[in-house]
């Protein structure tokens, strides 16, 4: 009797503990379902597409992209309250703008994804009358194969360079070349490249003397076979945050933007950025305004004042990147002007190319052979 | 009669209290994962668009043997976070279930108190510990500089990614072996002591046994989500550290090729649903007939 009991018990015991493992699992879901929420909440910081709220303007952005007093002053001038929401990546605000324009009347896309989306039908034609301050930019940036062909789809922004961040106490001269990074043990353990898929092949390509235009299937094979063999070297691939990296000593070299390395830089004198000699990638931010946008007008007007001079300087006092913005340029002080590493010089500069966007199919061609790469 | 109408408006009354969390289950989980899945058959068209065209070519590629060796080396990953997780979490659980009422509270606060944070800040927070100049290496670095101290390796290693992984999903381990543990007989305990066996011997053969399907779901409950992670590689890992959470990832955003980034998502699904089979046929196979 005792013992029927006793397995009685055992058998109790074991289903109400199993009745209590499902209960809080399900309370364990609840809780998940929370944090699902509160992470849709915040990714709520849309704009509301209404037509009522004419003084207002939905700009859509990268952070900390932008003067500390610019929308102030705009709304000063125009009274236009300018509500700002930010992405991190290209692919985030294609992927927003996919579904059809939730309300976003100027957008910041990269050169490359101007074309895209193009070929998308996502950008509105440009009105350039209502842009005067267009005279601004350099001519050097005012022809812009990127944006073919007219009219135009986008105005230029800043420009950005990739190249080498490293830190001058802990490398031999300057690293000019791709080969510090790609093709040598010297600096093994202390190199950080990007987790970028196109710009690993496409640098890797340049190296190897190639175009980074039209890689072809040879030419990725062979970057890949490179950076397989050069992998047990590199200490990490970062998500854009390479100049941390390299603030912090993590690393003594690291791909990235002159723009990124700038920021760091100016409160390390013991970081430096080169182009590497056989060349890079150029990249500009642009200003667009997405197909359906609700206040087309207010967003020209916006453009044209972000391109105005004395708001231009305001901008890259703030951000410290590269203008295309010559009149804004003439106004910041000779530290910012002749700053080589935001307007580096030299032969790296002269071999670098700009990308061309080069299908969905290349993009899927450069991911594969990166995530072999990782891989193996 | 009036016990029909009763029957009928205590219908009402349920349908009433079960339509809204299902008419929002259906539509804000099982519609999307349904678009997902569709997708998963889909070809890329242009730039921007996607059509459902039915095919295999995206479950044919996550099988190469590139992606299948990725699953491989993750489920690998996965099992050895879980494990750690179980090591770790069992004697945290069994503590907590034995603690006095009042302390017990503040015990379980202080295991889900880790939720109240972000998952970026708490991963952010383990690079500032662990990275060469963080603060473990600080520390030991001040303690043991004279005799010529090297900073540990600890970030950007697959070192680094079990840290976290372990770090993020212990209470996914903790909250359910408690519910179990909690739950025991603890006269059944008492006897096993009466009767002569030691505390490790009762653990190992009276707790573990009955707490066993409790066990099985904490397991589950950190596999998956482990098996899902792409921040910890992301941001802890090295050049070694991928994993096909990482993968998918990219495929949603980079590489923007969201019908191939289905499959290989839908890929998982299928073998969580084999895992939750598997576990539910166990159990079958326990109950008494």
């Amino acid at each position: 009797m005792m013992e029927l009991e006793g397995a009685g018990g055992w058998g109790a015991g074991g289903w109400t503990g199993l009745s209590q493992s499902r209960l809080s699992r399900r309370n364990l879901l609840a809780g998940l379902g929370m944090g699902a929420l509160g992470f849709s909440l915040s990714a709520c910081g849309e704009p509301k597409g209404s037509a009522s709220a004419a003084e207002k303007l939905n700009f859509y952005t990268w952070d900390t992209y932008i003067g500390e007093t610019t929308l102030a002053d705009f709304e000063k001038a125009n009274g236009v309250k300018v509500q700002t929401s930010y992405f991190a990546t290209n692919d985030e605000l294609f992927a927003k703008l996919k579904a059809g324009n939730p309300g976003y009347d100027v957008i910041v896309p990269s050169n490359e994804f101007v074309t895209r989306m193009r070929l998308a039908d996502m950008l509105q034609p440009l009105d350039m009358a209502q842009i005067p301050n267009f005279r601004n930019i350099a001519p050097e940036f005012q022809e812009a194969d990127y944006d073919t062909p007219l009219p135009r789809h986008s105005v230029p922004y800043t420009w950005l360079v990739l190249g080498i961040g490293y830190r001058k106490s802990r490398v031999n001269g300057t690293p000019d070349s791709w080969k510090w990074l790609f093709d040598s043990e010297l600096y093994k353990g202390r190199i950080a490249l990007t987790s970028e898929a196109a710009d690993l092949i496409r640098l890797g390509a340049k190296y190897l003397g190639k175009s980074l235009n039209g890689v072809d299937a040879a030419t990725t094979k062979a970057v890949t076979d490179l950076l397989i063999r050069q992998k047990p070297n590199i200490k990490a691939f970062h998500e854009d945050n390479g100049q941390d990296l390299l603030a912090a000593g993590d690393v003594d070299l690291v791909l990235e933007t002159n723009g990124d390395i700038a920021q760091v830089a100016q409160e390390d004198a013991d970081i430096g950025f080169v182009v590497p000699k056989e060349g890079s990638l150029l990249n500009a931010d642009t200003l667009a305004i997405p197909k359906g946008a609700p206040r087309a007008a207010q967003a020209h007007k916006f453009i044209n004042f972000l391109l105005d001079a004395e708001a231009g300087k305001h901008i890259i006092e703030t951000i410290l990147y590269p203008t295309p913005n010559a009149a804004a340029k003439a106004l910041m002080p000779a530290s910012y002007q002749a700053n080589p590493i935001i307007f580096p010089t030299g032969p790296g500069m002269e071999n670098s190319e700009w990308g061309t966007f080069e299908g969905p199919e290349q993009a899927r061609i450069f991911e594969e052979a990166v995530t072999r790469m990782r891989a193996a | 009669m009036n016990g029909t109408t009763d029957l009928r408006g205590g219908a009402a009354a349920l349908m009433g209290l079960l339509g809204p969390p299902l008419g929002w289950f259906l539509m804000f989980f099982v519609v999307p994962m349904a678009v997902v899945w569709a997708y998963s058959f889909g070809t890329n068209e242009g730039v921007a668009d996607i059509r459902i065209s039915g095919t295999f070519a995206n479950y044919a590629r996550a099988l190469e043997p590139l992606y299948l060796g990725i699953l491989a080396k993750s489920l690998a990953f996965a099992a050895l976070a879980t494990l750690i997780c179980l090591v770790m979490g069992f004697p945290v659980a069994l503590g907590i279930s034995f603690a006095p009422p009042r302390l017990k509270t503040w015990l379980l606060i202080g295991v889900m108190l880790p939720f109240w944070t972000n998952l970026l800040i708490r991963t952010f927070a383990l690079i500032a510990l662990l990275r060469d100049e963080g603060f473990i290496n600080k520390g030991l670095g001040f303690a043991f500089g004279w005799a010529g101290f090297e900073p540990l390796p600890m970030m950007n290693n697959n070192f680094a990614v079990m840290v976290g992984l372990v770090y993020v999903h212990l209470p996914f381990t903790v909250l359910p072996l408690y519910a179990a543990l909690d739950r025991l007989d603890r006269s059944l305990l008492e006897a096993s002591l009466d009767l002569g066996a030691g505390h490790l011997r009762t653990i190992f053969n009276v707790v573990i046994p009955l707490a066993a399907p409790g066990i099985a779901s904490a397991l589950l409950l950190t596999f998956i989500p482990v098996l899902g992670s792409y921040l910890a590689p992301d941001l802890l890992g090295g050049a070694d550290s991928q994993m096909i959470a990482n993968v998918i990832e990219r495929q949603f955003k980079r590489a923007n090729d969201w019908p191939f980034g289905a499959a290989l998502a839908f890929m998982l699904m299928y073998l969580t649903f084999i895992g939750i089979a598997l576990q539910s046929l166990a159990r079958r196979g326990r109950e008494p007939e």
